[in-house]
């Protein structure tokens, strides 16, 4: 095989010239309020910021505020994870339904999940219930128009066949409707984690229940640009972190589907 | 994209006539009307004060937004979400394209824009706010770093995925830069495009709202959020109403762009599916 040898260089030219780019962007950053451009009030020094991320790393209150955010985001996205498979699946599975509810589905889902803030804090006021309005809504759409697809891209001779061959209503779900809406949904569950986690950040600077947001907000306040800078790469390792993960969970998941494995193959 | 499957072969609506009309309309508007009318009985019967029944919201909605405040609140939001967007899909698809043609710069920034990309993009309201203070260029600049992402990272992807037998064909016929670009890279790229500026959409929806909610004294968010905060309820609500309306015109303008602008695309898609 001729394989590994010409992978191997090119795997880890690609990671040098990752490390490389990140840290052109810090060199940059950093020389930025060096060279005068910016005031360094307004764009503090990366090692500053670096600085003050190592700082909040030993402090339990800024460990507190993180996990304040993500069980807001853990509780909204489970809420509408659940929300939307069972609905979904029901709606998907009836073509009545799928019928009547178009236009709803349709006119409710564009409508930005910000525009409920008001509200949720007349329902609710400053807690965390408010934010779980806004979470649950805006990723309770990206499940639900997945599931809704993928229930209905069974596969007709795939689902003839299963009938003629006599499958019992319970093995036709475990074998040709679960698999079939697995991709779909991990598709919706990976956008739903990310935007799930903005709303979370987003609900806590506007509303102002405890979290990461709402600490941004009072850093900017405060006119503490370095902590604002500090969180604001929190949230994006954050970000980052829930991408990746969720990435991971659909390969493993689906390793056996046709997408995955084709991108192996080559 | 297999996100959205089921939109290529919706069936011609030409040959829906009769009584099949009725029926597609029942089932159109049979929910929403069901629907209002429940709201109405339960907004009658509840002491709640959140939840005003439709006819309130409705003479509320007149009220507000018919008139001076669409001048002064409306049209300057939605100029700053207009002005947002095609910067963003201007920018994105000319670093797109560029990144994604050159392997090297492509390896080089990859981590980098995942990182970015992986921002919150409310969250840099705040670093827009200290960077350019509170002004109209800054809602415009905080709606193209939330927006530009998708486009950029997706067009990237487009770029990329081009059939090398394409490249190559037009490689040895010396198809020139240009002609290339034109002819080849970008329409190769522009449903990866498309579904980019979709997202980039309702992003940029969601940042024009909040940078108004934030650092502002007018706009469509100002006002929802002062409505609020002086509990004038109805009209609150109305302002929700036509943030919806907003996002649903969105939706339906670029429904109405990307069947133009993919018609080739879909038929390809319509023909290998027959």
């Amino acid at each position: 095989m001729r394989l590994p040898p010409t992978r191997r260089p090119r795997a880890s030219r690609r990671a040098l010239l990752g490390v490389a780019g990140l840290a052109g962007f810090l060199a940059v950053w950093q020389s930025v309020p060096a060279l005068g451009l910016i005031d360094p009030q307004y764009l503090p020094y990366v090692t500053d910021v670096l600085a003050r991320l190592s700082e909040q790393l030993v402090d339990l209150a800024f460990w507190r505020r993180l996990g304040s955010t993500m069980t807001s985001w853990a509780i909204g996205l489970t809420v509408a994870t659940i929300a939307a498979v069972g609905l979904g699946t029901v709606v998907g599975l009836v073509p009545f339904l799928r019928r009547a509810t178009h236009t709803m589905v349709e006119f409710l889902r564009p409508i930005p999940s910000v525009a409920l803030i008001p509200l949720a804090v007349l329902m609710f006021g400053i807690q965390r219930q408010a934010a779980l309005v806004i979470i649950v809504y805006a990723s309770f759409w990206q499940v639900f128009v997945q599931v809704i697809y993928g229930v209905a891209d069974v596969d007709t001779v795939a689902r003839d066949t299963a009938l003629s061959f006599g499958l019992r209503r319970w093995e036709r779900w475990t074998h040709l409707v679960l698999p079939t809406t697995l991709p779909y949904l991990l598709t919706g569950l990976r956008l739903a984690a990310a935007v799930a986690l903005i709303l979370a950040v987003t609900a806590e600077m506007v509303i102002g229940n405890p979290g990461l947001g709402r600490m941004i907000e009072l850093s900017r306040s405060a006119g503490d640009a370095v902590g604002l800078y500090a969180l604001v790469v929190v949230t994006g390792l954050l970000g980052l972190a829930v991408n990746l993960v969720f990435r991971f969970v659909e390969r493993r998941t689906l390793s056996w589907h046709e997408s995955v494995r084709g991108e192996r193959a080559l | 994209m297999t996100a959205y499957p089921g939109r290529t072969v919706t069936p011609p609506r030409r040959r829906a006539v009769g009584h099949r009309t009725a029926a597609g309309m029942l089932h159109a508007l049979g929910l929403p009307v069901l629907l209002l009318v429940l709201w109405g009985l339960v907004a009658t019967r509840t002491t709640s004060r959140f939840f005003p029944d439709p006819v309130t919201i409705a003479d509320a909605f007149v009220d507000t937004w018919i008139g001076p405040a669409f001048v002064e609140d409306v049209l300057p939001s939605l100029a700053r979400l207009g002005l947002g967007v095609a910067a963003s899909i201007v920018l994105g698809v000319a670093a797109g394209t560029v990144i994604g043609l050159t392997p090297w710069l492509r390896e080089l920034l990859e981590p980098l824009l995942e990182f970015l990309r992986a921002v919150p993009p409310p969250v840099l309201i705040p670093v827009m706010m200290i960077l350019l203070g509170i002004t109209d260029t800054m809602k415009v600049v905080v709606i193209v770093s939330g927006a530009v992402w998708p486009i950029l990272l997706n067009t990237i992807e487009g770029v990329r995925g081009i059939d090398s037998v394409l490249t190559q064909t037009a490689r040895s016929f010396r198809v020139t830069w240009w002609e290339r670009l034109w002819f080849l890279v970008l329409p190769a790229a522009s449903p990866r495009i498309m579904a980019g500026v979709r997202q980039a959409l309702s992003v940029a929806l969601i940042l024009m709202v909040i940078s108004e909610m934030f650092a502002s004294s007018a706009g469509l968010g100002y006002r929802i959020a002062y409505f609020q905060r002086n509990y004038l309820i109805a009209e609150m609500w109305s302002g929700i109403l036509l943030l919806g309306g907003v996002g649903v015109l969105l939706a339906v303008v670029f429904g109405l762009v990307e069947r133009r602008v993919l018609r080739w695309y879909h038929g390809i898609r319509e023909v290998n599916r027959a």
